[in-house]
């Protein structure tokens, strides 16, 4: 019996293992690809012919990215919708998850209730288009950053992080010694809720510089175009050759044979930003959102 | 997370003697840092519910909301009659229930197998590796896709073609327009949908293991009697999120796939009221569309909670 087991054991072992190698690769592949392709002879990868490595090493297709002022306008603007929005965002969050951590707040459930209703039931596309309109933010960068200013799913995460992560006897003894609920947020809350918080930063930045919806339907203004909406011309509606601005002494030869290439290399470009952070916020999720989460 | 919504009730007793005035006074200050978010929510979540009326009024912009005239249920009439009734809602609800159905386990699986996977440097790699993919943008996960499946350079349509296969432009083919959303969305998210079940496995006692190896159980039989109804809680929670956006399809992805040849099984609610509604300027009736999907969310939210209340211990409320 006992050896029967040892042997299904090493079985299962080995199974697992090659499964989840297999994964691995189905999972780091296509990055791989776009990442050789990006840096690849622009001959070869017209024709199919990378495969996994680079081949005939180029950096045309960057050289190409950064002639490109749409790109940088979109880069731009993202980064200013992404640091704002997100500014706004831990502000809310953090501000209202602790308020709402607090017991002794008078009226607290019905609060929380008429928090978390939106969670499941909204006014949709078109009253909440006729609202922005109303309020003159449709054109403007201010939607941008304004629009979804709190996700009430993420103020629960972070609301229950500081009711099961912090000790309440840390606000009682700093109310005792008479500090104040602000001086209490400030000096405990914020510096303790650290973890949570480098894992909303992340979730609420990627949410920004990722999202084109918002930009779809708010904004036409070409200067105020985030990264995605950039990219989705080019990748999605290829319209890389009729809306090229740059030196027109660059031929279109040359623009048609980068064009593969080019789309390689704005792929590494525009994901680099939100992958270089998750390293950093990636030791935080065991302490900050899976105690935020399961938890209740 | 069960207990999202505010069920502890331990309060600080000596805060229960005093009036609501009292208490109203002593926490001024929480209501100050509540103040701006409960602005927020109440303006651009509330206020929209308010303007939802328009769904039963026919809205112009000359008269706004109230002075519209009010119309009843003419445009949910128009809608359930017409042609794009039966299509719109028949892609929407398949392609929610066919992410379900193949998606929802696949998370599960995986955190099983990382959870026995011995070695915790190749846990910690693949936990990484899968994870990368929920942070890559929707348009540039589409744009590879599109790049992959080029008819003449496509790195999946050369795999085809090296496997036999006869490769076409399947973009463009109504029917490979599932499957293309669905195995892209689990290259994308099942990774980051396996977190949930890893921190709820981290929760199972290890004595119930030990136990079960004295008696001889084997490392399958362990998993199934003891890690799959430890994390049982957890997957029902996760289940009944995510049945309550049974309508909602994220826009953004159908709308990056769409084309002209594949809208007969591409075009949901969501894209449908992005049409007619804001490129279309019908406001009223696609307000309309919106409230039906709306309430079709809520109502299956509360069935499904309150179906599973009977049948098992975990619930949301």
């Amino acid at each position: 019996m006992r050896e029967n087991n040892q042997r299904s054991d090493q079985v299962f072992a080995v199974v697992n293992y090659s499964l989840l190698s297999i994964i691995l690769m189905v999972m780091l592949y296509p990055i791989l690809f776009v990442l050789s392709a990006s840096v690849s002879n622009p001959d070869l990868v017209n024709t199919g012919n990378v495969y996994i490595w680079p081949r005939g090493f180029n950096t045309d297709g960057y050289t190409t990215v950064f002639e490109y002022k749409a790109v940088f306008i979109g880069y731009r603007n993202s980064f200013i919708y992404t640091f704002f929005g997100t500014m706004l965002n831990i502000t809310l969050t953090m501000t209202a998850a602790f308020a709402l951590s607090r017991r002794d707040l008078y009226g607290r459930n019905l609060l929380t209730m008429i928090m978390a209703f939106t969670m499941w039931f909204g006014g949709g596309l078109i009253p909440t288009f006729m609202l922005v309109n109303s309020l003159g933010l449709v054109n403007t960068p201010y939607v941008m950053i304004i629009l979804g200013a709190i996700s009430i799913w993420n103020m629960i995460i972070a609301r229950t992080f500081i009711q099961s992560s912090i000790p309440f006897e840390l606000q009682e003894a700093a109310r005792i010694d008479g500090c104040n609920d602000f001086r209490i947020f400030f000096t405990i809350i914020v510096p303790l809720s650290v973890p949570v918080i480098a894992v909303l930063v992340l979730f609420y930045a990627a949410g920004h510089w990722n999202g084109y919806f918002t930009a779809l339907i708010y904004l036409n203004d070409l200067n105020l175009r985030p990264l995605q909406i950039v990219l989705r011309e080019i990748l999605i509606q290829n319209q890389t050759l009729d809306m090229l601005d740059i030196d027109e002494a660059i031929d279109i030869a040359r623009r048609a044979r980068l064009a593969q290439t080019m789309k390689y290399s704005l792929i590494v470009v525009s994901s680099v930003p939100m992958l270089l952070l998750y390293p950093f916020v990636q030791r935080f999720f065991i302490k900050g959102i899976m105690v935020g989460s399961i938890k209740g | 997370m069960s207990k999202l919504i505010g069920r502890r009730k331990m309060k600080v007793a000596s805060l229960i003697s005093r009036r609501p005035i009292d208490r109203l006074k002593s926490s001024w200050q929480l209501y100050i840092l509540l103040l701006p978010s409960l602005a927020y929510v109440l303006l651009f979540n509330y206020q929209p519910m308010y303007g939802l009326q328009i769904a039963f009024r026919d809205y112009s912009p000359g008269l706004g909301i109230l002075g519209s005239k009010w119309v009843g249920l003419k445009h949910f009439m128009r809608f359930v009659s017409s042609a794009q009734f039966k299509i719109v809602v028949g892609n929407t609800l398949s392609l929610n229930i066919l992410a379900l159905v193949c998606g929802f386990p696949l998370p599960i699986i995986l955190a099983l197998m990382l959870n026995d996977c011995g070695s915790l440097k190749f846990k910690k790699i693949v936990q990484n590796a899968t994870y990368i993919p929920h942070f890559i943008s929707m348009v540039v996960l589409i744009g590879m896709v599109i790049n992959f499946l080029s008819p003449t350079t496509g790195i999946i349509t050369k795999l085809i073609t090296f496997l036999g296969g006869d490769p076409q432009n399947y973009l463009t083919k109504p029917e490979w327009f599932r499957p293309i959303y669905i195995l892209s969305g689990i290259w994308q998210e099942t990774g980051w949908g396996s977190i949930i079940y890893l921190a709820a496995l981290s929760g199972v006692d290890p004595d119930l293991h030990e136990a079960a190896q004295i008696d001889g159980a084997s490392r399958l039989q362990r998993i199934w009697h003891i890690n799959l109804p430890g994390i049982q809680s957890t997957i029902i929670t996760v289940f009944i999120l995510r049945c309550g956006r049974i309508m909602d399809v994220g826009f953004e992805k159908v709308f990056l796939l769409q084309n002209a040849l594949n809208l007969s099984s591409s075009e949901v609610i969501s894209t449908y009221v992005y049409r007619v509604g804001l490129l279309g300027a019908q406001f009223s009736y696609s307000a309309m569309i919106g409230f039906f999907n709306s309430i079709i969310n809520f109502v299956m939210i509360l069935t499904i909670n309150s179906v599973i209340k009977r049948i098992s211990t975990t619930s949301l409320w």
